[in-house]
């Protein structure tokens, strides 16, 4: 029956988020008819030359170069400038081109846009932009980690002990050391015990390396826990009830504090005490101590809603000041669409 | 209200947030901020150090935090800055470096242009190893963090001559994202070095962990976008004075705002919530 209902309304929510898209892309393009236009972004290419000497250790260093120096190699990098940088530009030399748009980083610029819609699109339902902006999420991140992975560790931690003339031949010229290290064979051998459980054989195999893993990280957890998180929390509980100020004068709030934070812990490990039964004097520490807890959560709550406010008011100034170009706090472009059609308000007004 | 549907208030949360950001974008007004006692020991504890001091600072967020994170960076680097400390940077998160290189760019290399890389500042980028690097760089700091990012060894650059392990430095700010962060950072770093200044910006979400561990272990936090707007405050006013302060140096102000709407909203809808439920409920016991 479900089924059914579905199979129903889903070409007419298709037709709802069709239409949706059209009615933004229609205001973007009248907003992109006003004004200075929307996002682009403008670069300059900055281009120096290097030049490389090896020292008697062997070590290759890279040295800006005058032009003409032999062997010498040129890198150009893209620079990021503001609309008005290119507008003072024009306004210079018209026609110019050290400033320009860059069309890459425009289009990758319009595309953030685009993802970052499509993400809130999932509030009012799930859509097939979301679904398409979810995926490329998920692929980019595992893309990433795996490159990440392979540079970050594999070379440089496992290769570079086991082959260390070829790393640095291919992709370390700088590399430290030099030396086979057959230390680098244990790691080698637990890594291809770990990929073993890709196989149904090789399970038992792949749960030594696993024990390994576990193994070191709970003892190094182990040792920092109690020194960070139970003997310094314990010495930060020891306070005196009644404080005294610098001068020796009777501190009121530091003692009232002091009393709140030692009453607090106290209570709140009354409530965690299950072996004895919740009843007279440790039934009303365990209630007192619900409530810290409940202000405790209460407290992570609101710093969560702060958290995620901000992050949504972030994608929001991206929105309004690198696509839409509506506004300009950073005093980058000069103008803005909304600051001209507020002072044109007043003006009438 | 029960029948209420959600998007009405995705729509209500929408525009608290958009307005407030569009009217900052007119005005340029924010609301002030006076600092709380976490705020001001993370300002004082950076007034507090000699000049040419070097000072760890490590960048353990992602573009996913930036909204929360990046301007508690752009005012950490700008007071190490004006006050002739050195930064040296490294990260624990992978996009980590690339952040902490947007931060040198807009701080340093706008506003300071006569420090020099290597030796008033240097970026060594990311090692991988989470707690493992801590660990490490407790004993001994060149084994985990060799070169620079762009691959020059650590011996070579002045800024970072005696410097050995992380107890070296007097003072050490973490700006984290999650893990590994502000809490690792205080249960591999500060507690085996006791005399070690520890300082850390967090996110909203990972403040009421690290809390804890304020004013003991962690002398001063900077908690979610409040932290950095009271921060960022006492910075400007420390380094401009009565001077108009540059826009970039004002982010975390300006999203204060959407801040202010926005949890009086969600406030009101909370309220309002539970009013509509005692009255059902008082409806349903009167009802025959």
């Amino acid at each position: 029956m479900s089924d059914a209902i579905t199979d129903q309304t889903a070409p007419a929510q298709g037709r709802w988020w069709i239409g949706l898209f059209l009615v933004i892309a229609v205001l973007v393009a009248i907003r992109a008819g006003m004004g200075e236009g929307v996002g682009r972004v403008y670069v300059q290419t900055e281009t120096t030359r290097y030049a490389s000497t090896t020292n008697e250790q062997g070590r290759v260093a890279w040295s800006a170069a005058a032009d003409g120096t032999a062997g010498a190699v040129t890198i150009e990098r893209d620079l990021f400038r503001t609309a008005g940088q290119f507008r003072a530009a024009e306004s210079a030399a018209p026609g110019q081109q050290a400033i320009r748009v860059s069309w890459d980083r425009t289009i990758g610029l319009w595309l953030a846009a685009f993802f970052t819609l499509a993400v809130f699109s999932f509030l009012a339902g799930d859509n097939p932009a979301y679904k398409f902006t979810e995926s490329i999420v998920i692929g980019v991140s595992a893309g990433y980690w795996m490159v990440v992975a392979f540079w970050e560790t594999l070379v440089p931690k496992l290769l570079a002990n086991l082959a260390p003339d070829m790393v640095k031949a291919w992709c370390m010229p700088n590399l430290e050391g030099g030396a086979f290290n057959p230390i680098a064979l244990i790691p080698l051998g637990l890594g291809i015990m770990l990929l073993s459980q890709l196989t149904p054989l090789g399970r038992h195999v792949g749960r030594w390396p696993l024990a390994f893993v576990i193994g070191t990280f709970a003892g190094l957890k182990m040792v920092s826990h109690v020194e960070s998180d139970i003997i310094e929390q314990v010495r930060a509980t020891m306070l005196p009830m009644v404080a005294f100020g610098d001068d020796g004068s009777f501190a009121a709030w530091a003692s009232i504090r002091n009393v709140l934070i030692i009453v607090g812990v106290l209570c709140t490990l009354a409530y965690f005490v299950f072996s004895v039964e919740h009843k007279g004097a440790v039934g009303r520490a365990a209630r007192v101590g619900v409530w810290f807890l409940m202000i405790t959560f209460g407290s992570a709550f609101g710093f969560t809603v702060m958290g995620r406010i901000a992050l949504l008011a972030a994608r929001f100034e991206f929105l309004f000041i690198d696509w839409l170009w509506l506004i300009d706090p950073k005093g980058e472009r000069g103008m803005t669409v909304v600051a001209t059609l507020v002072s044109c308000i007043v003006d009438m007004t | 209200m029960s029948g209420l549907d959600r998007r009405w208030i995705y729509l209500a949360m929408m525009l608290a947030v958009a307005l407030p950001i569009l009217w900052n974008g007119v005005t340029g007004k924010t609301f002030p901020e006076s600092p709380t006692p976490p705020s001001q020991a993370c300002f004082d504890a950076i007034e507090a150090l000699p000049e040419g001091s070097r000072v760890l600072v490590s960048f353990d967020y992602d573009p996913a935090s930036e909204g929360e994170l990046a301007p508690m960076a752009t005012s950490f680097m700008r007071h190490l800055m004006h006050k002739r400390l050195k930064p040296v940077v490294i990260a624990l998160w992978p996009l980590g470096p690339t952040k902490a290189e947007e931060t040198i760019a807009s701080v340093i290399k706008t506003d300071f242009p006569d420090r020099v890389n290597g030796k008033d500042f240097v970026n060594l980028g990311f090692q991988t190893g989470n707690e493992g690097v801590l660990k490490v760089i407790g004993t001994d700091f060149r084994k985990q963090f060799p070169v620079d990012r762009s691959g020059t060894p650590v011996d070579r650059l002045p800024i970072m001559d005696g410097i050995t392990k992380a107890g070296d430095f007097p003072l050490v700010i973490t700006i984290s994202a999650g893990y590994p962060g502000g809490k690792e950072w205080v249960q591999y770093v500060s507690s085996s070095n006791p005399g070690l200044v520890l300082l850390a910006g967090v996110t909203g979400v990972q403040a009421s962990q690290v809390y804890s561990y304020y004013p003991g272990q962690l002398r001063g936090m900077l908690a979610a976008i409040k932290g950095a707007a009271e921060y960022e405050a006492l910075v400007s006013a420390a380094i401009d004075g009565d001077r108009v302060t540059a826009p970039k140096y004002t982010e975390a102000r300006r999203r204060m705002a959407p801040q202010l709407f926005g949890h009086v909203l969600l406030i009101a809808l909370i309220v309002l919530g539970n009013a509509m439920y005692f009255a059902q409920k008082r409806c349903k016991a009167v009802a025959p």
